[in-house]
């Protein structure tokens, strides 16, 4: 981990020193606990996921370090140690933990991680393709009338076995595609990491983000279209 | 912190543990067998519990619950296809099975806590000290009416329940804590009714489950089923004798099929002799493993379907999996072994007893729970995707199988009508596309305030706790109030009808298990108190005059006891009584000794 870290450590240090013990109404210094009543503090939702691991906002991120600290706070948060403790700290105990799970989830698996960057930097409502990538369109609504076709025909006629082969070529195809989608996505990952790195405010690097931004929700989305599609083609032709 | 036990509700045996000085223990009680039989009598005494209900089985087998697991959060419909197995009448009210048993009719939560309340007076006597809080175990495969319906069993039982805890979960805290081991490990539960497989890494005390499947209708009580329905099939052809038309005999087959099962995990062939109705001679016939295996092979096959699935679902080949662990009565059988080895191309662990491994992971639960041990920490999963429905009779995933417990799932909800007053919300639970083909968890009506249509932002949390069970909370958005929602449970028990049932259970259940507790002491006083009477008759005259005294005074002492109905207070005078009787049973033998001695020759006595 490099020392870009600091900007997300400084937001956090101010979002706890803004907030209050909500047991001893001191004002709050330790991260998740009361530096003077020890009492556990709920997360607020101001908090971040990257935040909440100690993990700076990107794309790469070290996964040992994501299931240490996932322990770690599992061993602060679960229920099973709050059972002598009040109603209060169960409740805390109970949305903590949920919450960490939804975290730990999330950051663990590379495209949702991806996902909820977007969300965290561009504030996207989830953008879900109802018709298909410019660049697939054609393709793929001969896919769905071959797919239609095959459906309707008897499984052991010629035309079906002529149907059935024309499938699985399809199939090879969209394969190949969704390969260059995860290597592009991936390019764009370690684009996005490197620019944050740098971490230049300038006008370019602005442009940058957002065209960045811009290309990984656009991959993300086709890439669910896509990977529907091919399900979908494996099931019939099963 | 009050002590909390750690119980084992099987399908065919249940257990308690404790957890001593860091080591999980069962408790049994002297005389008897650590296992409880999960059955349930209804005899002229009351109702009984175990061992002497199980014997009941072939008696009365229209008034002797057995398996009653399988009807835990269930409603009739669900097992339209096996009533014809069971003896006993089930009918159905509200969504709920009840299960009738003379004039009176009981929900499976009733009966479980009958068995629950057995196995908490049988820790109470052994550990001295009021029991009311447990860890109770359930297959992991268990939806929410069927963990709903094990708590509302626990508190009818008169236990706090602390924790619902999945059985190959539990097994797994016994076989880490003896271990320590690190590592990937998949624990195949093979038990009397139910089926679990969970996957899990371990790492530095930190119990991650990965992925879980199972099915909850595949267990040792299938496989005696098949061989029962052979042995009938064979009867009736050989015999022309139908034994659907005796209740008692079924049973027997039942039982027999059960025993020759068991006996065919250690031998190669068994011999199986039934008695038929009405004096007509003996049914025999040689069974042999081949043969059971032949029957049985296509159930085990069953059962690796959902282990290949929790393979997939973990992301793991079986080649990455470290270990594989036994549970179950099941696993015992050779056919088991050797499938589960193959899947997995590695030798199985069965170090600890898998019948009692569940337990002692409940009680190590337990243990965490009260602060014990903060070593370990078990980080369970969901069985099953949880969603609501959604336009067009479709379920709409909110909270996916395999998340680690607790999850929340948070969803908006607003009008599409001005003035809408309400909405109406159907909680799934299952991997089906459609509502229909998953499991009604409930419904309710979410509460708007008549605005125009849109404008009402009500916030719903869907949140499954530690013990995988769902609490639904709402919250208007424009106000910031929340709103409680009350959740009618789809098939399952209200919580009025557990608070009815509570209390019913201190009326008549309590009554019914300490009964025989009371009865059988009596029993017992009353023969002491015989023999004692007789003794002194015959023998009174070898010891001293105060010695009889003492005696009588016990005696009259345990005959009040007796009149009583506090079993501990009567077995605590007739230890009196025998501690008394102690130098006139000496006397009375040293006699007779003498008296058989007279007239023989030395050579004859040495």
């Amino acid at each position: 981990m490099s020392g870009h870290t600091h900007n997300t450590d400084d937001r956090r240090q101010l979002q706890m020193a803004r907030s209050m013990c909500w047991h001893c109404q001191s004002e709050m210094a330790g991260e998740y606990f009361c530096d003077r009543c020890v009492k556990v503090q709920p997360v607020s939702k101001d908090v971040d996921y990257f935040t909440c691991f100690g993990l700076p906002r990107r794309l790469a991120i070290d996964t040992r370090v994501l299931e240490a600290k996932f322990y770690e706070l599992s061993r602060a948060f679960h229920p099973d140690f709050y059972q002598n403790k009040s109603d209060a700290e169960q409740s805390i105990s109970l949305g903590n933990s949920a919450m960490l799970n939804t975290a730990y989830r999330t950051l663990r698996d590379p495209i949702q991680r991806a996902e909820y960057l977007l969300d965290l930097e561009a504030g996207s409502v989830k953008d879900i393709r109802t018709s298909p990538p410019a660049d697939l369109f054609e393709e793929i609504l001969e896919l769905q009338e071959t797919l239609d076709e095959f459906r309707e025909s008897d499984r052991a006629s010629e035309q079906a076995s002529t149907l059935r082969a024309k499938l699985h070529a399809d199939r090879t195809n969209l394969e190949e595609r969704q390969r260059e989608m995860e290597t592009r996505l991936h390019q764009l990952f370690s684009r996005w990491d490197a620019l944050q790195d740098r971490g230049e405010a300038t006008e370019e690097a602005r442009t940058e983000r957002s065209s960045i931004l811009k290309d990984m929700r656009n991959i993300l989305s086709n890439r669910t279209y896509v990977k529907n599609i091919v399900n979908d083609l494996v099931e019939t032709i099963a | 912190m009050a002590r909390i036990v750690g119980i084992d509700l099987g399908t065919t045996n249940s257990l308690v543990a404790y957890m001593d000085k860091g080591t999980p223990r069962i408790i049994a009680s002297r005389h008897e067998r650590a296992m409880v039989p999960s059955v349930v009598a209804l005899t002229d005494n009351g109702l009984i519990v175990g061992d002497p209900a199980k014997e009941h089985l072939t008696r009365h087998p229209e008034r002797t619950v057995y398996s009653v697991k399988r009807f835990m959060g269930k409603s009739l419909a669900d097992v339209q296809g096996e009533l014809a197995y069971f003896p006993y009448a089930l009918t159905e009210k509200g969504g709920v099975i009840r299960i009738q048993l003379g004039e009176k009719s009981y929900s499976p939560p009733q009966i479980s806590a009958m068995i629950l309340k057995e196995l908490k007076l049988r820790a109470e006597a052994f550990l001295g000290e009021s029991i009311t809080k447990a860890v109770i175990t359930v297959p992991a495969y268990f939806n929410d009416s069927q963990r709903q319906a094990t708590k509302d069993a626990g508190m009818i039982a008169g236990l706090e329940v602390l924790r619902i805890i999945n059985e190959p979960t539990a097994a797994s805290l016994a076989y880490g804590l003896q271990e320590k081991t690190q590592g990937t490990i998949a624990v195949y539960d093979l038990g009397g009714g139910t089926f679990d497989i969970s996957i899990l890494k371990l790492k530095n005390g930190i119990f991650e489950v990965l992925a879980t499947n199972g099915d909850t209708h595949l267990g040792g009580d299938d496989f005696d089923q098949l061989v029962a329905d052979l042995l009938l099939k064979e009867i009736k052809a050989q015999q022309g004798l139908d034994l659907s038309a005796h209740p008692d005999h079924m049973q027997a087959v039942r039982l027999q099929a059960e025993r020759a099962k068991i006996r065919l995990s250690e031998e190669l062939k068994t011999t199986v002799c039934l008695d038929l109705p009405n004096g007509q001679g003996q049914f025999t016939r040689e069974l042999t493993r081949d043969q059971l295996e032949a029957l049985c092979g296509p159930l085990v096959e069953r059962s690796l379907g959902p282990c290949r699935l929790a393979l997939k679902d973990s992301g793991l080949n079986p080649t990455e999996i470290d270990e594989v662990v036994l549970v179950g009565g099941s696993t015992r059988m050779p056919l088991v072994r050797q499938r589960v080895q193959a899947l997995f191309g590695k030798q199985p662990h069965c170090d600890l007893n898998p019948d009692e491994v569940v337990a002692l992971g409940a009680a190590v639960q337990a243990d965490i729970l009260s602060g014990g041990t903060t070593d370990m920490l078990l980080l369970d999963v969901t069985p099953l995707s949880l969603g609501i429905e959604t336009m067009g009779g479709v379920m709409s995933s909110l909270i996916r199988r395999n998340t680690t417990i607790p999850a929340s799932a948070k969803e908006m909800f607003t009008t599409y009508v001005d003035g809408q007053t309400g909405v109406d919300i159907h909680i799934l639970q299952g991997e089906r596309e459609l509502a229909k083909d998953n499991r009604s968890l409930a419904r309710f009506r979410l509460k708007i305030p008549p605005l125009p249509a849109g404008v009402p932002r009500i916030e719903v949390t869907f949140l499954i706790d530690a013990n995988g069970i769902l609490n639904v909370m709402a919250k208007d958005m424009r106000t910031g109030e929340t709103q409680s929602i009350e959740v009618k449970p789809s098939y399952g028990l209200s919580d009025q009808e557990v608070e009815r049932m509570i209390e019913d259970s201190f009326k008549f259940a309590a009554d019914d298990v300490s009964a025989r507790k009371v009865i059988e002491a009596r029993l017992d006083a009353g023969a002491l108190i015989t023999t004692t009477e007789k003794s002194l008759a015959d023998g009174g005259h070898l010891v001293a005059a105060g010695e009889v005294a003492t005696i009588r005074a016990a005696l009259s002492a345990l005959a009040s006891a007796k009149e009583g109905s506090d079993p501990r207070a009567i077995r605590a005078r007739m230890a009196d009584l025998e501690q008394a009787a102690k130098g006139l049973t000496v006397a009375m033998l040293d006699d007779s000794l003498k008296q058989g001695l007279q007239g023989k020759k030395i050579s004859d006595v040495t």
